[in-house]
């Protein structure tokens, strides 16, 4: 949502609302901006956002990929710039292997449970 | 006059749901039965004051009565007539007393029509769902009044969200609730049962219905929420994993959970303990779910008010109800005996699988969604999104299907592997056909195993009907067979979608074609329209597909209180999929931005959604029935 009647006061950046002409490279510069957060907007990601800084970033990554650039360092550099409040997809580091290992974690001890309840009752 | 009728009608049923919790315990402790037998006049009679207080906000929204402060804030006297209707319940207030009425009427439904469970268990399951009501009650009374009066009155209203300004409105919330209210239903059986120390069979099959009809609401409420979410918004998506569909995904997780458990306790008395503790936990579930939507920790279209007393109230609350039950639970559970035993290659321990698989998954969720709001409290800012979900719950949730397919062409107690094998044959193939099929149309890894598997669900899911007198098969078996077969349609939908979806953006003048998917789209005009309460600006578009040809309006829709604009999207259905269609902003020289989908198959989502509760649906139908004649044939002998 925008206010009503907003009107950019400069026109969005090319690549906001244009896709880029390779569907590969515009394959994989969606599939980068499906995680990144719209820092402005009430969690959406900027690939599903009307907001002028979601436009600005989308076409920051496309403008980036069509220069060859990986996507993973794209995200790198705008991690580094915004935070990782920037990306969906939570790096690894200290603060978020509970995180990642809560999966494993939680179906070793589920497995671990109904496996033992198994052998009591099969005795 | 209304408001102060409605307020007094709301501290009557408060009043009253804490006479039923004293009578209950009275009751029960006491062992008078002369108390306990008025418990269930005293639980109707509270449901039917809170429907009446309700009913008088109605009525103030409907007259709009602009010197209550609620009516004031959330509506206005040029809004359409079903959004003041529907707008009694688009705000904080309005949607808890909505909670405690649809709360007061279940308690009072337990009253009426409950007749197989032991008088005591009764008592002590509407003495639970008092101290439950009691809490809400409270906390609109004491934080949350709906039926605050403003002095001087205001001219006019704020108005009420546009997001919120939609049929959908209506019915999601009274939805929703109903799923939450059922899992505190089937929570207040709980604990009833755990009080008296009776857990076995007979409890099960009183609980069951309400598992059923909570989780029938709560399929039908996500199913609709996520397709708000897909046309209102405007990008296409139908799943964002945001923190409020996770709150309603986490009850349906535990409620798919506990369906099944029950059904384990019901048929063979197994999984004693196992049932209770998902019950809880489902309950809980819905409380979190509440207290993450309702207290403002969330900035969303579903937090009307940030104010932290507020959710320190819902907090305590939960910590209360949650703190109890597990301490309840961890008192009395030494004295549930364990149930009866069976094979690991049995239904039931293809159903131990379900739940095993379920519960992870719901810790998964959970974990995800309290990560980033924990991780704040500590004063580090992240994100957790759809790539961790679906990296984290993705393969867990295929793994499921796969348990899906299997479950049901168990027997009980035991089967033979050997035996299994030959059953599961042609389900297997299915699974491999697709999946060796798609190889040539290579749609990505979890998409191609969607399918595949999807593929292999369908047959399965029918496959209990085989070489069966399809007359005299009971009406719960076909429930069964329509909600896992609602299962792989839905999931075909979502991999094909996340596959196969075309996506064109593109600005344009007059008369210029884009093309997406099989279809060509043409702009044909901007016109102007006025409704009740917005203006817009509208596209005409021409959509060709070899011969044929439609017509489709998306919108840019301005509405003046409060003043925001929207996109309406224009959705074309066909056999194959949806052509998606938004209107974009002008660039100032003469073209506009257009943002069209060919998303093929994607329509099976929701299909699926309605597949699987029509399923519960007879489900529940069928049991009532059973239930039922089982009474009568006991009356008579």
């Amino acid at each position: 949502m925008s206010p009503a009647f907003a009107q950019p006061v400069t026109p969005p950046a090319r690549y906001a609302n244009v896709q880029l002409a390779d569907p590969a490279k515009e394959a994989s510069a969606r599939a980068l901006m499906e995680t990144l957060r719209c820092l402005v907007c009430q969690g959406q990601s900027i690939a599903d956002s009307d907001a002028d800084m979601a436009a600005d970033m989308r076409a920051l990554v496309r403008e980036r990929i069509e220069r060859g650039e990986k996507p993973a360092s794209i995200r790198d550099w705008l991690i580094a710039r915004y935070g990782d409040y920037v990306t969906y997809d939570p790096p690894l580091s200290g603060l978020t292997w509970p995180l990642w290992l809560a999966p494993i974690l939680l179906l070793g001890v589920g497995g671990w449970i109904a496996r033992s309840s198994f052998r009591r009752r099969t005795r | 006059m209304i408001a102060e009728a409605g307020l007094a009608a709301l501290w009557f049923a408060g009043a009253l749901a804490a006479l039923q919790l004293v009578m209950a315990a009275i009751g029960i402790a006491r062992d008078r039965d002369d108390v306990a037998a008025a418990v269930r006049p005293v639980a109707i009679v509270q449901g039917l004051l809170a429907l009446l207080a309700m009913a008088l906000l109605i009525e103030l929204f409907l007259e709009s009565d602009m010197s209550v402060k609620l009516v004031v804030e959330n509506s206005h006297s040029a809004k359409p007539w079903l959004y003041k209707f529907a707008g009694a319940w688009g705000n904080h207030e309005g949607s808890m007393l909505l909670w405690v009425t649809i709360l007061g009427l279940a308690g009072g439904a337990v009253a009426i029509f409950e007749r197989s469970l032991p008088e005591r268990t009764l008592t002590a399951t509407l003495g639970a769902q008092a101290t439950i009501a009691l809490g809400f009650y409270a906390f609109l009374l004491f934080s949350s009044n709906p039926f605050a009066r403003l002095n001087p009155a205001a001219a006019d209203g704020l108005g009420l969200n546009p997001l919120l300004q939609d049929p959908g409105l209506a019915f999601h919330p009274p939805t929703l609730y109903t799923g939450y209210v059922g899992l505190s239903v089937a929570f207040s059986f709980a604990v009833g049962a755990l009080v008296t120390r009776d857990v076995g069979p007979a409890f099960a099959k009183a609980m069951r219905p309400w598992v059923l009809i909570a989780w029938i609401f709560l399929t039908l409420g996500i199913t609709a929420g996520s397709y708000w979410a897909y046309y209102e918004l405007g990008w296409g998506g139908w799943w964002f994993w945001d923190p409020v569909e996770n709150a309603s995904l986490m009850p349906w997780l535990a409620a798919t959970a506990l369906l099944h458990s029950v059904t384990v306790l019901a048929t063979r008395d197994g999984l004693r303990a196992w049932t209770i503790m998902l019950a809880v936990v489902a309950f809980s579930m819905s409380m979190i779910g509440t207290f993450l939507v309702r207290s403002g920790i969330l900035t969303s279209v579903h937090a009307f008010a940030v104010d932290p007393e507020r959710g320190a109230f819902i907090l305590a609350l939960l910590a209360i109800y949650i703190g109890g039950a597990l301490a309840l639970f961890a008192a009395r559970i030494g004295t549930v005996r364990a149930g009866t035993t069976f094979d690991p290659v049995s239904r039931e321990g293809a159903l131990v699988a379900n739940n095993l698989l379920l519960s992870v998954i719901l810790g998964i969720v959970l974990i995800g969604t309290l990560y980033p709001i924990v991780a704040a409290s500590f004063g580090v800012q992240l994100s957790v999104g759809p790539p961790f979900f679906n990296k984290a719950a993705g393969p867990i949730a295929l793994l499921l299907v796969a348990v899906m397919a299997v479950g049901p062409l168990l027997r009980w107690r035991r089967d033979d592997a050997k035996a299994v094998l030959g059953r599961v044959m042609v389900p297997i193939g299915a699974t491999l056909v697709a999946a060796i099929a798609l190889l040539f149309v290579w749609p990505g890894v979890l998409p191609w195993a969607g399918l595949s598997l999807a593929a292999g669900l369908a047959v399965a899911s029918v496959a209990p009907l085989w070489k069966r007198n399809l007359k005299r098969t009971p009406l719960f078996t076909y429930g069964m067979v329509i909600a896992h077969l609602g299962i792989a349609v839905s999931l075909a939908g979502m991999a094909s979608d996340s596959a196969f979806t075309q996506e064109t953006l593109v600005a344009v003048r007059t008369g210029e074609p884009a093309r997406v998917g099989p279809y060509t789209v043409t702009l044909d005009g901007i016109a102007p329209v006025i409704g009740e309460n917005w203006s817009a600006l509208e596209a005409r578009l021409t959509a060709t597909r070899g011969s044929s040809e439609r017509i489709l309006r998306p919108q840019l829709r301005f509405f003046a209180n409060p003043p925001t604009s929207t996109n309406e999207s224009a959705i074309l259905t066909v056999l194959d999929g949806q052509l998606y269609t938004v209107l974009g902003q002008p660039d100032g020289q003469g073209r506009w931005q257009l943002r069209l989908w060919w998303k093929p198959f994607v329509t099976l989502i929701w299909f699926g959604g309605v597949l699987i509760a029509l399923g519960g649906m007879l489900s529940l139908l069928g049991r009532v029935r059973r239930e039922r004649r089982a009474t009568m044939r006991t009356q008579w002998a």
